[in-house]
């Protein structure tokens, strides 16, 4: 190991030993509860993306799917609590982490990953990829490749709800590394400037890459970031669903009700590398398998419908089953649905102007 | 000694106002800082204030004077201790080295070397040259046969700046459409930076006219997420050099949606602006973007020359689902021109117009390149030599069979801009040309374009920098073999 990955290591663990030092993250003393349908509920929306993204990063490794594909393993409770406190009609919009926000919008795992593999069912008709889907249908706003980029444009999804008053709010999603853009600081402005209803959604894995929040940030209190803004914000645990969605409402009902715009730090993780081709040397074996075995998202809902709610584990693994059988057809569908057409080349460039 | 008061040049495009009031009558003994005047323009309203300590000997030009140049004398000072009669009747000529020091010449020079700066440009036809702005409107309703125009003949002709044709598409536009509202720097409450915007505030209110702070790239991607969801944002730039800031969005956020959503998510939005040199502003603040935009596919790109085109065509740009780019031009704005009174007058984009016919040799431009070209067609057939001026209007996607029709007729071509000669406008004509017209060319195309240096302050230095007429009239003579 080099010195600057040593170096790397160092300050993860000084972050890491920071955060849990910090009261704000000590687990709550009343910690909300979830009711049986809710867990199950969240369960089943979890593992869809976990298994998903599995799938996607078996089919990336025989060579089907293509260029970048950054897997949201680890961080699911995040996109599926907040899912939980919006409503239809909100908006979601990310960056280039993206297929669990689809999944968790109610797209087609099929159309999702035909689009991983390139091919005419997929979302984008096989010309978007893994970081540009959308689907008007289900309010989600892509899915975008510059980092940050997708903070201004989901502000401006909540300047669209304002100007019509439809009562809708904006998701915005971001990870550590684009909240050091200098856009997110033009948006926040401009979003409590305005009162718009937008909740921010920092989703703190810790790296931007292969760089740790602590290297990269003067201030590594994210939900801070919009202290001189004066913007509400607050740090949540983003492995525990249940705190996802608690805060969600929150932060919804204010952006809703005309206060403006709320900044959520979700503390989160993710397994996997930033992409697939990061072997993740950044960061120790150890620190993942612990937040692995610790705070799993999906473990501690499974636990916790087996525990507390009494739910036999053979309906679980009916309920692993199913997934993997939507998982298994979403693949099927991927490696055998036709490339695009040669003549798709030349199509969505322009919309015909109506006369 | 006497001093003269010189008509100030509020911005460095400004080339007459109006002296609205005098604040001190002849007698008044006035000092530095007392404001002596009311100026106006078009776009704004300032005061003259004295430099030097004096008597105000004697008023030149009367208040409610329109269409007073700049630095033409309004006034003189008599100073302490001068006969005020003697300085009266002494001042108000031209010095050869006056006390008052001349500011620079602040219209920008359009003229060929050699022409009469002062001369107004007589418009051989109404939409020949743009109308001096103090000219009475010499309007002609028959629209020349040969050339193709946009609205039925007869049609009546309305004198109008570029920049009044601009907040009336806008205006107009935004009656028809309330998800069509204008976003950025100043254009709300201080009525636009160039006053494109004036009255806009007034008549829709703050929520369809939305002031930003200093924050381009905020609040171009702001606008490209509303458009999203289906509103047709009008973003301007206060110039197009501060997009600069914002050109991710316009590019990697609004003009590739369509295509990497596979035609599910467009983005119905204009970004307008002034492009390219105004005077005297510096290399940061002259950058003609035209060849940028141009190159970039899921964007439309419009530049237009004349207040009709200006108005017709950003109406379209408004009314079209995808990213505009809309190329405007700080000098033109003020500059009038017929534009036909209709309900609704929109110019489709991507059609070049045939400006002025001839058979000799083909000029291709587009927006202040437009003042080069016909002006060096009304030079050239002096000498006998009749060139066709096109006005490419749309730079994307540009319509090649008007230049290819007329190259076919002609045999030569030269191309003007003000943009940088490499991988420019013109290059990309060359480039049509060599493919669509090879067997008709009888002359290698030129290209008559900026100069390629960052544009340098200096006054002479900035018109060496940037085309003349007299390099197209030599351009055009030189493909002609004469």
């Amino acid at each position: 190991m080099d010195a600057a990955n040593e170096a790397g290591h160092a300050t993860a663990e000084a972050a890491k030993a920071m955060r849990e030092s910090d009261p704000g993250h000590a687990p709550a003393p009343n910690t909300p509860q979830f009711t049986k349908d809710e867990d199950l509920h969240a369960y089943h929306e979890m593992l869809l993306i976990r298994r998903f993204e599995e799938k996607a990063g078996q089919l990336y490794g025989m060579g089907l799917i293509g260029g970048f594909c950054h897997l949201y393993i680890g961080q699911e409770a995040v996109v599926i609590g907040m899912q939980m406190a919006s409503v239809e009609g909100d908006q979601v919009i990310t960056g280039y982490r993206d297929h669990g926000h689809m999944l968790a919008c109610g797209m087609d795992p099929k159309g999702v990953m035909a689009e991983l593999t390139g091919r005419r069912g997929g979302y984008s008709r096989g010309k978007g990829g893994s970081m540009h889907m959308f689907s008007r249908e289900k309010q989600f706003f892509g899915g975008h490749g510059i980092v940050g980029a997708q903070v201004s444009l989901g502000t401006g999804l909540g300047f669209a709800d304002a100007y019509r008053k439809n009562g809708q709010v904006s998701m915005t999603y971001m990870g550590d590394g684009a909240a050091n853009q200098g856009q997110v600081y033009e948006s926040f402005n401009m979003a409590q400037l305005w009162k718009l209803p937008v909740v921010y959604v920092i989703e703190n894995n810790r790296y931007a890459m292969g760089t740790s929040v602590a290297r990269a940030s003067a201030q590594t209190d994210f939900s801070k970031r919009g202290i001189s803004f004066g913007i509400p914000g607050e740090q949540v645990d983003g492995m525990d669903v249940r705190t996802v969605r608690e805060a969600a409402a929150r932060a919804i009902a204010h952006a809703r009700s005309g206060e403006g715009p709320y900044i959520l730090e979700m503390q989160t993780y993710r397994y996997r590398g930033h992409s697939m081709s990061d072997p993740a040397k950044y960061r120790s074996k150890d620190e993942v398998s612990k937040m692995r075995d610790e705070h799993d998202p999906i473990e501690m809902v499974r636990k916790r419908l087996i525990e507390a709610h009494g739910v036999p584990e053979a309906e679980l693994k009916a309920t692993d089953a199913k997934v993997r059988e939507v998982v298994n057809e979403s693949a099927e569908f991927a490696t055998h649905d036709p490339e695009p057409d040669p003549s798709e080349l030349w199509t969505d460039i322009l919309l015909e102007a109506r006369a | 000694m006497a001093t003269d008061i010189l008509m100030p040049a509020l911005s460095p495009t400004m080339e007459e106002g109006k002296l609205a009031k005098w604040l001190k009558k002849e007698g008044d003994a006035v000092k530095s800082g007392d404001v002596l005047a009311e100026i106006e323009t078009d776009k704004a309203t300032m005061e003259v204030e004295a430099i030097d300590e004096g008597i105000l000997a004697k008023i030149l030009v009367e208040e409610g004077a329109e269409g007073v140049k700049v630095n033409t004398p309004i006034a003189i000072i008599a100073a302490e201790g001068e006969d005020v009669a003697a300085a009266a009747s002494g001042g108000g000529k031209p010095k050869a080295n006056g006390a008052a020091a001349e500011p620079p010449a602040p219209t920008p020079d359009m003229q060929a070397e050699g022409q009469a700066a002062q001369s107004a440009p007589t418009a051989k036809t109404a939409d020949d040259t743009p109308n001096a702005p103090a000219a009475p409107a010499v309007i002609t309703t028959k629209a020349r046969a040969e050339v193709m125009e946009d609205y039925p003949a007869g049609t009546e002709m309305v004198t109008t700046s570029v920049r009044e044709a601009l907040r009336d598409a806008m205006a107009e536009e935004m009656r028809k459409d309330d998800d069509v509202f204008v976003i950025g720097e100043e254009v709300a409450e201080y009525q636009g930076a160039y006053k494109i915007t004036q009255g806009l505030l007034q008549e829709f209110g703050a929520r369809r006219v939305v002031d930003t702070p200093i924050t381009e790239h905020g609040f171009a991607g702001i606008a490209v997420g509303a458009a999203y969801t289906g509103l047709k944002p009008i973003v301007e730039f206060m110039t197009f050099n501060f997009a600069m800031q914002a050109i991710d969005h316009i590019i990697n956020s609004a003009a590739k949606t369509l295509y990497m959503s596979g035609g599910q998510l467009g983005c119905p939005i204009v970004f307008r602006g002034p492009n390219g040199a105004a005077a005297r502003v510096g290399a940061q603040h002259s950058h003609d973007y035209s060849a940028w935009y141009s190159n970039v596919p899921g964007l439309k790109v419009v530049a237009p020359y004349t207040a009709a085109d200006a108005k017709g065509l950003l109406k379209a740009a408004i009314r079209d689902p995808n990213p505009v780019i809309f190329l405007e031009n700080e000098i033109l704005y003020g500059q009038t021109f017929p534009v036909p009174k209709l309900d609704d007058f929109v110019v489709p984009i991507g059609k070049a117009k045939v400006h002025r016919t001839g058979k000799d040799v083909t000029i291709v431009s587009f927006s202040i390149g437009m003042t080069y070209a016909l002006k060096a067609a009304q030079a050239l057939a002096e000498q006998g030599i009749e060139a066709e001026v096109i006005d490419l209007r749309t730079l994307r996607p540009m319509d090649t069979a008007t230049v290819v029709e007329s190259v076919k007729k002609t045999g030569r071509c030269v191309t003007v801009e003000e943009g940088f000669p490499q991988s420019g406008i013109g290059a990309e004509i060359v480039a049509r040309l060599m493919v669509d017209a090879f067997d008709y060319l009888d002359a290698p195309v030129l290209r008559v374009t900026g100069k390629d240096v960052p544009m340098p302050y200096a006054a002479n230095l900035e018109k060496l920098a940037l085309p003349n007429v007299a390099e197209v009239v030599e351009a055009a003579k030189a493909v002609c073999y004469r």
